[in-house]
């Protein structure tokens, strides 16, 4: 639609916009987080969605106990692997439209206790993260940021078209495997469908 | 308190037939502690627990060590006759140590506010004879601090009510904080590789993908 007949209808009180964007500011200004906290950093999450910052500003304040009403899974803290199968099980039972913010260090690539016997390298080597904050933990300012870099990335999502949303495509599962508990370690090590090392460049 | 040799002729008294050795050490702590072989290690417990001096009613800590096979080098000096006439020369005498586990229990007083005592329990090998007394009969707060020492050294404690893993999960096969454990290769990637890190992430870029 042409712009200047857009900005001329709306100075006599008739807006108009494509679905796409009303579908996506809809859901944008509702995004409802999973209620659970890891370690540390969901004080800081708790923190970000009381008075002081008030997550509630952004339409994200009711934090939901069951994974089948929430949208987004805010993953605060360290994950172990003994824990990691139930956070990729939790992932699995939250319906389309789905998004993972891997909050602090830990959850981004294990932080601190990167090389303990039983702390995984970082959730994203199971599940498909959104938004990586650094920080140990992040501030609440930092977590308000990764929710808005949300925001921007699900008002930039498709409806139709090759590239469209994952949640609007049916070839598409929302499901990803579960590792199971190996002897040595979990099974399979990382879930290569989401999850690729950057390729590192051998030293010269 | 009562010295560690005072408690040591008292426990001997008490709970007779019971072999106690007294470790010394001599790092700034200077904490010594009680060795007992593991057969007498519930009359041990019992006796420090219920007699009036000591009541040692609260065990605070529960710990693994793993000593690995290890070669022990002590010098001393013994004169000689060296070109006719006397000398002192330094030799140094090599003896080799087989590896053993070790559980080291901490136990303080809450009634008579004195403590610590400190108990230790060591295995025949690091491999086969990996069996200790467990002293959860007596303080049972030891209960899950020995199902840690279980999973992450591998001790089994005999007499324990429900020895099972508390940190790793069950089908587990290693013990991950034995010197020996190899952590699975899981460098593929390090953001900021530095020092053991970058020889580890070394080490898998070296590998030939499979």
């Amino acid at each position: 639609m042409d712009e200047g007949l857009r900005s001329e209808l709306s100075k006599q009180g008739v807006f108009t916009i494509k679905l796409e964007e009303l579908y996506n500011w809809g859901r944008q200004n509702s995004v409802w987080p999973l209620q659970f906290g890891l370690a540390c950093c969901a004080i800081e999450m708790i923190a970000t969605s009381m008075a002081r910052y008030d997550l509630a500003r952004f339409g994200a304040e009711v934090f939901r106990p069951s994974p089948r009403q929430a949208d987004l899974m805010i993953v605060a803290g360290t994950v172990t692997k003994k824990m990691a199968p139930q956070v990729v099980r939790l992932f699995n039972q939250m319906p389309e439209p789905k998004y993972v913010i891997a909050m602090g260090a830990c959850a981004i690539s294990g932080g601190p206790f990167k090389e303990g016997y039983n702390v995984l390298k970082g959730i994203d080597r199971y599940i498909p993260v959104d938004v990586h904050i650094p920080g140990c933990p992040p501030r609440p300012e930092a977590l308000i940021h990764a929710f808005m870099t949300l925001q921007r990335r699900i008002d930039e999502q498709k409806l139709t078209g090759p590239d469209r949303a994952r949640h609007l495509d049916a070839g598409v599962s929302g499901e990803y495997p579960v590792p199971r508990f190996g002897e040595h370690d979990l099974e399979p090590p990382n879930n290569a469908a989401v999850w690729k090392p950057p390729l590192v460049k051998p030293e010269s | 308190m009562e010295t560690l040799e005072q408690i040591r002729t008292r426990v001997q008294i008490g709970a007779p037939g019971t072999l106690l050795a007294i470790i010394p050490n001599d790092s700034p702590a200077n904490q010594p502690s009680l060795l007992v072989d593991s057969a007498h290690a519930v009359a041990v417990a019992r006796f420090l627990r219920d007699d009036p001096e000591l009541r040692l009613d609260y065990c605070s800590n529960v710990t693994g060590v793993d000593w690995l096979d290890a070669e022990l080098t002590e010098k001393f000096k013994v004169k000689k006759i060296v070109d006719g006439g006397e000398k002192e020369v330094e030799e140094v005498k090599k003896t080799s140590r087989p590896g053993y586990l070790e559980a080291v229990y901490h136990l303080y007083s809450m009634e008579k506010k004195l403590g610590p005592v400190i108990l230790r329990q060591r295995t025949g090998d690091r491999t086969d004879q990996v069996h200790l007394t467990s002293l959860t009969p007596i303080w049972r707060g030891c209960e899950f601090q020995e199902r840690e020492v279980w999973d992450l050294y591998g001790i089994i404690f005999e007499g324990h009510p429900d020895l099972r893993r508390i940190l790793m999960w069950d089908g587990f096969k290693d013990h991950p904080m034995r010197k020996d454990y190899v952590p699975p290769d899981d460098y593929e990637y390090e953001p900021t590789p530095h020092d053991e890190v970058l020889a580890r992430a070394k080490e898998h870029q070296a590998r030939p993908a499979v």
